[in-house]
């Protein structure tokens, strides 16, 4: 309401030629004025903007996308030497664990041929041990059958000789005993 | 009268030049503050970025993001090409914010609430249009007003809508800021007028003026967004115009 009101009272006012009671912004008395120092004022303002301030700040920007760039690829960089790095790690770490897996089999291929040679070794050492066993067994069954044929025609004389009396020949006995050992 | 909203856009003559070349180009309120709008920005801009730091205080990094604001209303809507007219769009726009902004404090002069400063500065981003235009589009500039793929029979209509849309942009695009600015600040005296008055009315009016107190407090508030919004309106577009001028052909 009261725009409306100050409204039709200033375009009165201007319409009655401009004047003191005039709406301040339809009087045109001091338009020349208003755009002279508007002219002036604007005019260094823009002058200043564009030669000091607005290059200044456009360097102040650039000079930091400048430099965030470079930061960005000096971490790159920094980035794929650790890149770099962990492979050559990774390699390495693999040609190890390659070369300890082949010496952990080579010491297990000669410990098994050593094992294997010596049970070898020893199972032929133990096989005669045990012919010698068996010979000597055998040998000792002989010579033991041989003295219990001895002993069978002693034990059969002297049994003969307390029950019966007199004597027998040795070469009757040993025929009774071998008789009976049949 | 103390009260009237009006008298805040009183003229007044601070040195007379009332006779220069048969103008009166009295230095007046209006251009104090047109000098002190100037003065504010440009030492604000100047000292906040002086020491040009890689890592901006905050005084640079308010004029960084002025400068990055407008930058880029500019390429949105003018691509970069529009960035030739850079410091003329970052000056208009920082002379209306900050002639809006100082005419928030009391008994300061609004530069901004006259219409011809307004309708000035809009014709000089019209002019600008123009003339860059013509410049360097020659008779191509005048596509402008000539849309594609509009049948025949309704292109002049079409074309005469065009021009006059072309021709009342400097009105519009004045009359927008002036009148915001002026409206906002009647309403802003009118309610505060209100709680003068009121408050002589005895113990209940005192009570009373409570009302307006509180509205005048919001419209204060609501102002500040005016003042911003409204320089933020008159930069846009006249981005909008530049682009225009840069590629007249629809």
């Amino acid at each position: 309401m009261f725009i409306t009101e100050a409204m039709a009272a200033g375009a009165e006012a201007a319409g009655e030629n401009g004047g003191g009671g005039a709406f301040p912004p339809f009087d045109s008395s001091t338009f020349a004025s208003q755009l002279f120092w508007l002219a002036i004022t604007f005019g260094f303002f823009l002058w200043f903007m564009s030669k000091v301030i607005v290059p200044r700040i456009g360097n102040i920007l650039e000079t930091r996308q400048d430099r965030i760039a470079q930061d960005l690829d000096k971490a790159r960089e920094l980035r794929d030497e650790a890149d770099a790095s962990i492979a050559a790690y990774e390699q390495e770490l693999a040609e190890a664990k390659s070369k300890a897996n082949e010496i952990g089999q080579k010491a297990r291929d000669k410990a098994n041929a050593e094992a294997s040679a010596e049970r070898e070794k020893v199972e032929a050492d133990l096989s005669e041990k045990l012919a010698a066993a068996e010979a000597r067994i055998a040998e000792i069954r002989e010579k033991a059958m041989s003295e219990v044929g001895g002993i069978a025609e002693e034990t059969a004389s002297e049994i003969y000789t307390q029950l019966i009396g007199g004597t027998v020949t040795k070469a009757d006995l040993a025929k009774a005993v071998a008789a009976s050992g049949k | 009268m103390a009260n009237d909203p009006i008298q805040q856009f009183q003229i007044n003559k601070i040195i007379p030049l009332e006779n220069v070349a048969g103008l009166d180009l009295s230095f007046t309120n209006s251009s104090l503050f047109m000098v002190g709008t100037v003065a504010v920005a440009s030492a604000f801009l100047y000292f906040a970025t002086a020491s040009r730091g890689l890592i901006p205080s905050r005084g640079q990094s308010i004029a960084e993001s002025a400068y990055e604001f407008v930058a880029s209303m500019l390429r949105d809507a003018a691509g970069t090409e529009g960035m030739r007219f850079f410091p003329f769009v970052f000056s208009l726009f920082m002379f209306v914010l900050v002639a809006n902004l100082l005419g928030m404090f009391p008994y300061f002069f609004t530069v901004t609430s006259h219409i011809i400063v307004t309708f000035a500065l809009a014709m000089l981003v019209i002019g600008t249009v123009v003339v860059y235009g013509v410049a360097k589009h020659g008779f191509k500039f005048l596509g402008l007003f000539v849309p594609e793929g509009v049948p025949g029979i309704l292109m002049p209509l079409v074309i005469m809508i065009e021009v006059i849309s072309f021709l009342s942009r400097p009105i519009s695009l004045s009359v927008r800021l002036f009148a915001n600015m002026l409206a906002g600040h009647i309403t802003l005296k009118v309610f505060a007028g209100f709680i003068v008055s009121m408050s002589s009315l005895g113990a209940l009016g005192i009570g009373g003026s409570l009302l307006p107190l509180l509205m005048v407090v919001a419209l204060t508030g609501l102002e500040f967004l005016v003042a911003f919004l409204q320089a933020y309106v008159f930069a846009v577009l006249t981005c909008m115009y530049l682009n225009d001028a840069l590629h007249p052909s629809h």
